[in-house]
């Protein structure tokens, strides 16, 4: 049996070291390795979103990566995007607009739309629901959750 | 955005307003901790081996293998449940009840689904765990199976349990069956009925199996100590039926079992049977160490509890007025492996919306190879609805009367008696129709080819059950309050907000706890409509228990009898001495000094129901060349009663109407001709995206229920009901063939259309 | 997931040498969002999985207006459609490289993965195909260049051997008057596999009112991506027509031979292939005139 390779990462801004399995994936380090439960498992295979994290300045699945793969990258996760000041606008949207039932898909669904406005501070309704597409919620039916991004749109210009 | 329509006539100071939940910040930062995030000392992973056969005779399984294999430390089978040691006297009229909630959890004899629990492991690692189960040998002899209740009703049908016998109208058959029960109510008499009619429609209609869908897969992790303790972690609606079911089927004292509930990330009625906690607590009663058994995705599609199949007859009779005069309902739900559809449920919702003088409704649970049905959001009612409210839209069509005036000339209200018995009391159908004809959607019209416009309404019961609340004061005028009721959408704070309309306190002064089993008296799940209405009401009592000694040590502290101290809005003062007057916060601080502190506690039991109905709009959009199905708008209107925390109410109300868009364009369980599901991931379970849907506009009716203090009907379960229908009746006149079968794909409308 | 063994090699050299190591038990991972599923799943095994995303000529894309475009096989689709040379002047490649999963997949998903992956439904091969677009493969024995009708060879099989590693696609430079679009059908509108897909190209004369020549190549109804090159070339010299889309339409569907499963039927998915076809003929022929 193949050992444990050694990684060396950054996440969250913070250099981090791991020893993993070649087979865990980047979801199963940050849950299992490194105890950041924060990122959500919802389907082991890419289609649900709810392990979405930023790899190197784009969302990604962290199911569908692995974790020896993380070597010498940057990622965030939903544990980095808050500060030590308060949440993100887009946190604070999501809980003021009741966007969240449930809560488990919440994470997946702050980390994308935050990657979203970063680059697109003005996307509508349509690039909106088009960029969340590979984010499943079966709660609330979307709804609350657009018009939460919009309301983090204003509430990150002002 | 919506316009809710507000009837009750009573202001409140902080119920009806949108609060922050209390458990959001722990949300929105992945700090919340749910049940797959259990971290113990020596926590060891369990995986479980599966049936690849929908129905097969278990022969032999060899476990010597995975118990040898490095890092294995326990292995079970139902061998290992208590059931394998009780004899038929032991368990006497318990028997078969056992036998078949032990044969669900492990496969003892036959594998009657595919994905049936055959064995399962606990090792150091998931990954090894994998590799284990993989080495256990199971001999099979496979059995043809039956996948829908046409084919496990037809009288040479492969036999799921050989010794389940139909319950014939109360009356027990002899000879054994897969039809588990036939019920029936009856109202009237139907010929005569049919007699009145002008027109009379008859229909038939199937519905495909489907899932809850909730993106949190199902876990648990147990710790069975050595001195008989069990402690289990899940995610789960009911800690308490884990509970009890899990000491059921252990045979293990209901009180040397303590479920703690951790956040639960989706459920709609599937996350209440114990799967995977007496597996966890097996593995870990072996292996001495904690166990945590994940479900993947596709084991939850698989060998969780979908939503029944059915088949489905509806023969309506109508005057010329427009006037229901009869009604022949045939409903046959798939029970899945073993009985316990919730065809009774569908039976006594089918006609709720009208005052039906004369109806017959025959309901059958059958058992098919599919895993067992659980409850999914008003359970049975979709289905029934998809079926009664098609009729009445066709006979709409043909009569050409307008769908809202039929269902006005024919609703239900108060002091109608329904087909099962009940009598309605303050009820809000009517109400709803009436929004609904008044609403800017239904008035503009729809233009456009290829575009349909439908309409549907939808009931269920909402009825109460025990829930308990414990609320303790702190010394700053704030109060803990400590309930049983899983949050699975915001119910910490409509329970809360309804503690803090009591207390006559601010809402962020009250503090609510979710707690385990141990730490809280017996409350039901949190499901059917519920919790904010049931938990709620313990909340209003507990909170009422504290006020009242908090008057009590108001009148020791000021040496005055308790009859001259009044509590107003958080205020405690003397009815006739303006000086002494004190508030909450202020005699909290004294209660330490003044004899101890303040804890009232609440158990309750509200008889009696909530009745919540619903009418939807929806305009669409086919395809003609693909027969694709765009949802262009939606409006539900509902009665929720009393809107504790509105935007929680629009919420549910949008998350069961998208669910229903799911259930009726493209969700269903594709099994191929072994029974086998091929569709068990969410690539291929097809659940509507963002970018399938449009905004849902809600429209809450608030006629508040008389059987609640603050008018609380309940919310989540009827929004589900009436979209299967209204969708149906929209495609239907899109493309000018009636859609009698879902999901209502692309496939399917193209083939209704050619 | 069965235990593996994990190597980075840095130049093809290095991969090609990793990957002959094992044999058919090396597996090549680019964005791994299907390697990683069917190992998962057990419906592929291997003991070495080579990433492949450090050597620099999988991981690049470079246009040359007489070249055409030459795409590493590990590029995620994102950096596709991202590119200015390709947005200009390969839409039907956007069109695909932007539909492939959600934008989390297309974060990682390369069309090279798409093209060994060998999935009858993939979505990037028909627009490739359409655009007469050539695999450039190194292995132990050498380089060759394979024309993409003729890599896959069932589902989930190709024709790459033990060693081989898929380096490039080389996609022609677009001839002027010409366009290509690619469509699927699917139920929903995002993350589905194709019930049926199809990739048009066309080149229209300077008039931009007949056509000069087509390509037409299918998707998810067959054991592989087809190439019709009787619907194609039944356009080639004809006006631009409904008539003759017509006729290219009833061709393409001839060729289609799907089977019945989860994701639809015989009937329907043939069905599709003839809206399909006009649908994606009457883009391309748009985007040739410079419409769109």
């Amino acid at each position: 049996m193949p050992g444990l390779v050694h990684v060396s990462t950054t996440i969250n801004g913070n250099p981090t070291d791991f020893l993993c399995e070649p087979r865990q994936s980047l979801l199963e380090v940050l849950r299992d390795v490194l105890g950041m439960t924060g990122t959500k498992e919802g389907c082991n295979d890419g289609n649900c979103g709810a392990c979405t994290v930023m790899f190197d300045g784009r969302i990604v699945t962290s199911c569908l990566v692995l974790g020896v793969e993380a070597q010498g990258k940057e990622i965030t996760t939903i544990e980095g995007v808050a500060s030590p000041e308060g949440l993100h606008p887009v946190q604070q949207a999501f809980l003021e607009n009741a966007a969240l039932q449930c809560g488990i898909c919440t994470p997946g669904f702050i980390v994308a739309t935050k990657a979203l406005l970063d680059r697109e501070p003005d996307a509508d309704e349509g690039r909106i629901r088009h960029w969340l597409a590979g984010n499943l919620c079966r709660c609330t039916g979307y709804d609350k959750i657009v018009r939460a991004v919009l309301d983090a749109e204003e509430k990150m210009k002002a | 955005m919506a316009s809710n329509i507000v009837l009750s006539e009573v202001e409140y100071n902080v119920v009806g307003k949108r609060h922050l939940r209390p458990d959001g910040v722990d949300k929105v930062t992945g700090r919340a901790q749910y049940g797959a995030d259990v971290q113990l000392t020596g926590l060891l992973q369990g995986k479980v081996l599966r049936s690849p056969h929908a129905h097969a005779r278990i022969k032999s399984i060899d476990t010597s293998a995975a118990e040898a294999y490095p890092g294995v430390h326990a292995v079970v089978t139902a061998a290992d449940l208590s059931f394998a040691s009780l004899s038929r006297e032991q368990l006497g009229g318990d028997y078969q009840r056992v036998k078949f909630a032990s044969n669900h959890v492990l496969a003892s004899e036959k594998a009657l689904f595919k994905g049936h629990p055959i064995a399962a492991v606990a090792a150091e690692s998931q990954h090894v765990a994998e590799e284990a189960v993989k080495l256990i040998k199971v001999e099979y002899e496979v059995l043809p199976p039956a996948m829908t209740v046409r084919q496990a009703m037809e009288p040479n049908a492969s036999l799921l349990h050989e010794d389940l016998f139909t319950s014939e109208l109360g009356e027990l058959s002899d000879k054994p069956s897969n039809v588990a029960s036939h019920m029936a109510f009856e109202t009237g008499d139907l010929e005569q009925g049919v007699q009145q009619a002008d027109v009379v429609l008859e229909r038939e209609f199937e519905t495909a199996s489907v899932h809850q869908g909730y993106i949190e897969p199902h876990n648990s992790t147990a710790f069975w100590n050595t001195d008989g303790q069990l402690n289990i972690w899940c995610s789960t609606q009911g800690p308490f039926v884990v509970r009890t079911s899990v000491a059921d089927i252990l045979r293990h004292p209901v009180s040397r079992v303590k479920v703690t509930p951790m956040e639960i990330g989706g459920g709609f009625g599937g996350k209440i049977t114990a799967y995977l906690e007496p597996i966890a607590a097996l593995l870990s009663r072996k292996s001495g160490r904690p166990v945590k058994v994940l479900m993947s995705r596709t084991e939850v599609f698989e060998a969780s509890g979908p939503a029944p199949g059915t088949w489905m007859k509806v023969k309506l009779g109508v005057t010329n007025e427009g006037k229901i005069t009869a009604a022949d309902i045939f409903l046959a739900f798939e029970a899945g492996a073993f009985p316990g559809s919730p065809v009774m449920q569908g039976a006594a919702c089918a006609l709720a919306c009208y005052d039906v003088p004369n109806a017959r409704i025959n309901g059958y649970d059958v058992v098919v190879n599919k895993p067992k049905t659980a409850a999914y959001r008003a359970p049975g009612s979709p289905q029934a609805a998809f079926a009664v409210e098609s009729v009445i839209d066709e006979i709409c069509e043909q009569m050409g009367m307008d769908p809202v005036e039929f269902r006005l000339r024919n609703a239900s209200r108060e002091g109608v008696r329904r087909v099962e018995g009940p009598v309605f009391r303050r009820i809000g159908l009517v109400e709803c129709l009436e929004a609904v004809r008044n609403h800017d959607h239904y008035k503009a019209p729809l233009e456009g080819p290829n575009r349909g416009r439908g309409v549907a309404a939808g009931f269920w019961f909402n009825r109460g059950f025990q829930s308990a609340v414990n609320i303790s004061v702190n010394p700053d005028g704030t109060v803990n309050l400590i309930e049983g009721s899983v949050d699975i959408g915001g119910s910490r704070a409509s329970i809360a907000q309804q503690a803090a309309e009591t207390l006559g306190i601010a809402y962020e002064d009250v503090k609510p706890t979710v707690v385990d089993t141990d730490s809280i008296g017996y409350t039901m799940v949190t499901g059917g409509s519920r919790t904010t209405f049931a938990t709620g009401w313990a909340a209003i009592e507990a909170a009422e228990d504290v006020k009242t000694q908090m008057v009590e040590r108001a009148a020791r502290i000021w040496d005055t009898p308790i009859e001259d101290v009044q509590y107003i809005d958080g205020v405690l003062s003397h009815k006739s001495d303006p000086e002494l007057r004190m508030t909450f916060r202020e005699l909290a601080r004294q209660l330490l000094g003044t004899g101890g502190g303040i804890t009232g506690a609440s158990n309750v039991d509200p008889s009696g129901e909530g009745n919540g109905f619903g009418v939807h709009i929806v305009d669409v959009e086919v395809d003609p060349d693909t027969g694709k199905t765009t949802i262009l708008r939606y409006t539900a209107v509902q009665d929720a009663g009393k809107a504790i925390h509105p935007s929680y109410v629009e919420g549910q109300m949008q998350g069961g109407v998208v669910q229903g868009i799911g259930w009726a364009l493209n969700e269903e369980y594709f099994f191929n001709d072994q029974g086998q599901m091929m569709n068990s991931s969410f690539l291929d379970y097809r659940m509507p995206t963002a970018l399938d849907l449009p905004m849902i506009d809600t429209v809450i009716v608030e006629v508040a229920n008389p059987g609640h203090p603050y008018g609380v009907r309940g919310v989540g379960e009827v929004p589900i009901v009436p979209p299967l229908a209204a969708i149906g009746s929209a495609i239907s006149h899109a493309v000018g063939q009636r859609i009698d079968r879902l999901p209502a794909n692309p496939g399917a409308v193209l083939e209704a259309m050619s | 997931m069965e235990a593996v063994e994990f190597t980075t090699p840095k130049t093809i050299d290095e991969a090609v040498q990793a990957m002959a190591s094992k044999g058919d038990r090396a597996r090549a991972l680019a964005g791994g969002t299907d390697l990683l599923v069917q190992l998962r799943g057990g419906r592929r095994s291997a003991d070495l999985v080579v990433d492949l995303k450090d050597v620099p000529e999988l991981n690049e894309i470079s246009y040359n207006a007489s070249s055409g475009l030459t795409i590493g096989a590990a590029t995620p689709c994102y950096r596709l459609y991202a590119d200015a040379n390709v947005a200009a002047n390969y839409p039907g490649l956007v069109d695909s490289a932007s539909l492939i999963g959600s934008i989390q997949i297309q974060g990682r998903a390369s069309l090279g993965g798409n093209l060994c992956n060998s999935a009858p439904s993939a979505d990037a091969i028909p627009p490739m195909i359409a655009l007469g677009s050539v695999a450039n493969v190194v292995g132990p024995n050498g380089s060759r260049q394979i024309p993409v009708e003729d890599f896959c060879t069932g589902p989930g099989r190709n024709v790459l051997e033990p060693g081989e590693i898929l380096v490039s696609i080389n996609v022609p430079a677009p001839p002027a008057n010409s366009g290509a679009s690619y469509l699927r059908f699917i139920p929903r509108n995002e993350m589905d596999i194709a019930v049926a897909g199809v990739g048009s190209a066309v080149v229209l004369d300077g008039s931009g009112q007949n056509f000069v020549s087509a390509r037409i190549s299918l998707a998810s109804v067959a054991p592989t991506p087809v190439f019709c090159k009787a619907a194609g070339d039944s356009l080639a010299g004809k006006a631009v027509s409904d008539e003759a889309i017509e006729e290219a339409a009833r061709l393409a569907m001839e060729d289609a031979k799907p089977i019945t499963d989860m994701r639809g039927t015989i009937r329907q998915r043939i069905h599709l292939v003839g809206v399909l076809t006009r649908r994606t003929l009457n883009i391309a022929i748009q985007r040739a005139r410079g419409e769109e």
